[in-house]
C-alpha cells in the first residue's frame, strides 16, 4: 500500500463508521441533511472536486463527473423528499473502495509481474588493490573484469577467465537444469551463478548486455497495443458520452411523455434516480484496465517461461496462428553435422577417420569441421602433404606418404574406384585410400532431442500445417521431415526462394488464419519480417535474431514454439472473456435500470464488482507453468 | 527522436486520455502511454526540443485528468 492508498482506506474507514453512527440519530429536515453531509464530503469531496475541475477544463464526460452528478442528484432527492440519504453515500463509498481495490490489484500484480522479471542486477563485483567493491553495472568498461560470487547474478555478459561454477539460467530461458562454464567459456547476463566464484572479462557494456535488452523489450512490449486494446479505448471515448445522453434522455423524455400524452403524472423523482442508476453503470473502468492488464500480464508470464513476446499485437497475431513453417537447420536440427557412421570399412574406424581427417585439414568447410571433430585429436599438419582440392568432389593429399582420397561419388569415378552406395541419409564422404576403396563416412545434422515433441504439441495446440523448408537436398529433407511428422517440406531453397515460399503460403491461409515462420535469427531475417509473426529461436546472446523477431525464444527448444502459441491464446482468451463479461453485465444492468429494476446498489455491483471481477480475471494470465 | 518519461496516474482510462492529450500536442509526432508500465513515450517532430513540448504535453495532460503526473 503507497501513501495515496492508505489515506484512501482512512477515509473509507471513517465514513462507513460515520453512517453507522448516523442511522442511530433521530434527527430530522436539514440537521439530518447537514449531518450525512459529513461522511458524504469525507469519502467523496476528491471525486467532486475533480469533477468541477473537469467542467472547468470543458471534460465533462470523466467517471468523477458521472459519479457526482449521481450522488449530488441522489442527495437532491433526499432532500426533497426527506428520505434516505445512505444511499447516495454508499454509492460513493462503493465507488471509492472499487478505486481503492483496482488501485491495489493493479499496483500488486504490477509488482508481481516486475518481480517475475527480476533479473537486472543491481550492482558488480570490481577488484581493486586486492579489495572487492561494489560499483553500478554501467560503470564497468568493456574489457573490465568482474568477480561473480555463488549466488549473485551475471550483470554484464562476458567471457569467464577464471574459475568454474554452474549457473541458473532459468530466468532467462524457463530452463530449470543448470548449465555449467569453465574458462574460456561466454556467458550471459542475467544468469545465476550457483556453486563457484567466477571471475569474468566483460564483453558489452551493460546497456548493450543480454539483460537490459531482455527487460527493455519486456518493458516497452505492452506499448505495441493490440486491436483489442484500440477496440476498447475507442469504445471508452464513444460509450461515455452516450451513456450520458441516454441518462439524460431517460431522466425528462418519460416524464413529459407521461405528461403530455399519456396525461398521467410525470414522476419526475422515479425516472431522475433511474437515470443516475444508469450513470453509476456506465463506467467504463473494468473494460479500461482489465484488456491492457490481460496482456501485461500474459506478456510477464510468458517471458517468465523463455517466450519474450514483443507487444501485446504480436500477442494477438500469435493466437490466431494456423500455420507454422520451420527453417531447417538450426531449428528442428542442431545445424551441426556430426559423423554418425562409418561403413564398408576394411580399416579401424579410428584409422579411417584420421586419414580423412589429415586430407580435409586445410579445409574450414563444415564437414571437414565434423570430420575433424570426430578424430579428435590435433592434427600435425606436417604429416600432410601435396594437399589437392578437386573443386565440388573432395580432396586428395598425401598422408605419410600414402594417397588419401576423400569425397564424393564423383571422386571416386574419377579415381576409377569402385564404391559402394550409401542407403543412409545425409552426407557421404567417401575413402580411397592407396588407390582401394576403404568404404564411407556417414555425415549428418542431429536432429534436436524435442523436435518430434515440438510438432506433435503445435499439432494439439491447434495448428492445422506444418511446414519446413530449408535449402539441403530433397532426400535429407524428406527424411528428417518424415521422422517428425511435418505435413510439407520444400527443399533446395535458396534464401531468396524461402521468402518466396512464404508469400506463396500467406497467400494460400485462409483469411482470419496467421502464419508464423521459426527460423533461428541467422541468415532468415527476411524471411522473419515477411511472416506475419518471426519466432526467433536461441537468442541468447545473438542481437540479430532479438531485432529481427516479434516473439523471441530464450533458448533453443522447439517445443518452446508450442508454449508460446499456447500461452498467447490463454491470454486472448481472457481478454475476450473480459471484454463480454464486462459488456455483457453492463449491458444488462443498464437495461435493468432503465426499466426501473436495478437499484443503486445494483449499479455499484455492475461498476465495482464487474471490475474487480476482471482485474482478477486478467490475473490469470501470468500464470503459464502448467504446459 | 524518441523519448521515455515515467508517470504516475491512477485509472487506465486516464491513461488513455493522457495519450490522446499528448498526441494533439504541438510538436508531437507521435505518443504512447503504457497503464502497466507507467511510462510515456513519445515521439518528437523533427528540430523540436523536447523540454519545451514536455512542457505543453503535461499542461494539456492536467487539462484532462488533473491527477496526473509526467516527471519531466
Amino acid at each position: 500500500m503507497n501513501k495515496k492508498q492508505k489515506k484512501m482506506l482512512i477515509r473509507i474507514l471513517l465514513a462507513a463508521s460515520l453512517m453507522v453512527l448516523l442511522h442511530f440519530l433521530p434527527a430530522r429536515g436539514l440537521i439530518r441533511f447537514a449531518c450525512y453531509l459529513v461522511p458524504y464530503l469525507i469519502v467523496g469531496y476528491d471525486i467532486l472536486l475533480k469533477a468541477g475541475k473537469g467542467i472547468r477544463n470543458r471534460q465533462v464526460f470523466d467517471e468523477s463527473f458521472l459519479m457526482a452528478v449521481a450522488t449530488v442528484g441522489a442527495m437532491a432527492l433526499a432532500v426533497y423528499e426527506d428520505g434516505d440519504y445512505t444511499e447516495a453515500i454508499a454509492v460513493m463509498l462503493f465507488y471509492q473502495v472499487g478505486e481503492w481495490f483496482q488501485s491495489y490489484a493493479v499496483g500488486r500484480s504490477r509488482r508481481n509481474i516486475s518481480e517475475l522479471m527480476d533479473i537486472r542486477p543491481d550492482y558488480a563485483n570490481v577488484e581493486q588493490d586486492g579489495e572487492l567493491m561494489q560499483v553500478d553495472p554501467d560503470e564497468v568498461p568493456v574489457g573490465g573484469i568482474i568477480v561473480v560470487q555463488p549466488g549473485e547474478k551475471i550483470p554484464i555478459d562476458g567471457v569467464v577467465t577464471e574459475g568454474r561454477s554452474s549457473l541458473n539460467t532459468s530466468a532467462l530461458t524457463g530452463e530449470s537444469v543448470p548449465r555449467s562454464v569453465k574458462e574460456g567459456e561466454e556467458v550471459i547476463s542475467g544468469c545465476i551463478n550457483l556453486t563457484g566464484v567466477l571471475k569474468i572479462r566483460t564483453a558489452k557494456e551493460f546497456g548493450e548486455s543480454t539483460v537490459s535488452k531482455i527487460l527493455d523489450l519486456v518493458e516497452n512490449a505492452s506499448s505495441r497495443k493490440s486491436k483489442s486494446e484500440d477496440f476498447i479505448s475507442k469504445f471508452a471515448r464513444v460509450y461515455t458520452p452516450l451513456v450520458c445522453y441516454s441518462a439524460l434522455a431517460l431522466a425528462f423524455l418519460p416524464p413529459l411523455v407521461r405528461m403530455a400524452v399519456l396525461g398521467l403524472p410525470a414522476d419526475f423523482g422515479d425516472w431522475i434516480y433511474r437515470a443516475l442508476t444508469f450513470l453509476v453503470i456506465s463506467c467504463p473502468c473494468a473494460l479500461v484496465v482489465s484488456i491492457p492488464l490481460s496482456f501485461f500480464a500474459g506478456i510477464g508470464g510468458a517471458s517468465n517461461a523463455g517466450v519474450l513476446i514483443k507487444g501485446s499485437n504480436y500477442m494477438e497475431t500469435m493466437s490466431r496462428v494456423k500455420c507454422v513453417v520451420f527453417d531447417k537447420t538450426g531449428t528442428m536440427t542442431q545445424g551441426v553435422f556430426e559423423v554418425i557412421d562409418v561403413h564398408h570399412s576394411r580399416m579401424e574406424r579410428e584409422k579411417l577417420l584420421e586419414y580423412a581427417a589429415l586430407a580435409e585439414c586445410a579445409s574450414s568447410h563444415p564437414i571437414s569441421k565434423s570430420l575433424k571433430k570426430a578424430y579428435g585429436r590435433p592434427i600435425d599438419r606436417s604429416r600432410v602433404t601435396n594437399i589437392r582440392e578437386i573443386s565440388g568432389s573432395g580432396v586428395i593429399a598425401q598422408v605419410d606418404g600414402i594417397t588419401v582420397a576423400a569425397g564424393n561419388v564423383r571422386l571416386m569415378r574419377h579415381l576409377q574406384v569402385e564404391y559402394k552406395e550409401c542407403r543412409h541419409v545425409g552426407t557421404i564422404v567417401h575413402m580411397a585410400v592407396n588407390g582401394v576403396y576403404e568404404g564411407h563416412i556417414v555425415i549428418s545434422d542431429r536432429i534436436k532431442p524435442h523436435a518430434k515433441e515440438a510438432v506433435a504439441a503445435l499439432k494439439s495446440a491447434g495448428v492445422s500445417r506444418t511446414v519446413m523448408l530449408t535449402g539441403d537436398t530433397a532426400a535429407v529433407a524428406d527424411q528428417v521431415a518424415a521422422e517428425l511428422g511435418i505435413d510439407e517440406v520444400y527443399s533446395e531453397l535458396l534464401p531468396e526462394g524461402k521468402v518466396k515460399k512464404v508469400e506463396e503460403l500467406l497467400e494460400k491461409r485462409g483469411e482470419k488464419e496467421r502464419l508464423a515462420f521459426v527460423g533461428d535469427g541467422i541468415n532468415d531475417a527476411p524471411v522473419l519480417s515477411r511472416a506475419d509473426i518471426g519466432i526467433a529461436m536461441g537468442a541468447m546472446g545473438s542481437d540479430a535474431a532479438i531485432e529481427a523477431a516479434d516473439v523471441v525464444l530464450m533458448d533453443d527448444d522447439p517445443v518452446k514454439i508450442a508454449k508460446a502459441i499456447r500461452i498467447s491464446r490463454k491470454c486472448l482468451g481472457i481478454v475476450y472473456e473480459n471484454i463480454w463479461f464486462a459488456i455483457g453485465i453492463k449491458g444488462v444492468c443498464l437495461l435493468l435500470g432503465a426499466l426501473g429494476i436495478a437499484n443503486m446498489w445494483l449499479a455499484v455491483f455492475a461498476d465495482v464488482g464487474v471490475m474487480v471481477l476482471a482485474v482478477l480475471n486478467a490475473i490469470r494470465a501470468l500464470f503459464v507453468k502448467k504446459f | 527522436m524518441k523519448k521515455t518519461y515515467k508517470i504516475d496516474v491512477d485509472c487506465a482510462n486516464c491513461a488513455n486520455k493522457m495519450e490522446d492529450a499528448a498526441r494533439k500536442t504541438e510538436g508531437v509526432k507521435d505518443a504512447t502511454v503504457n497503464f502497466m508500465t507507467l511510462k510515456m513515450s513519445v515521439e518528437f517532430e523533427e528540430g523540436q526540443d523536447p523540454k519545451a513540448v514536455m512542457q505543453k504535453v503535461r499542461d494539456n495532460c492536467k487539462k484532462v485528468e488533473d491527477d496526473c503526473e509526467i516527471f519531466i
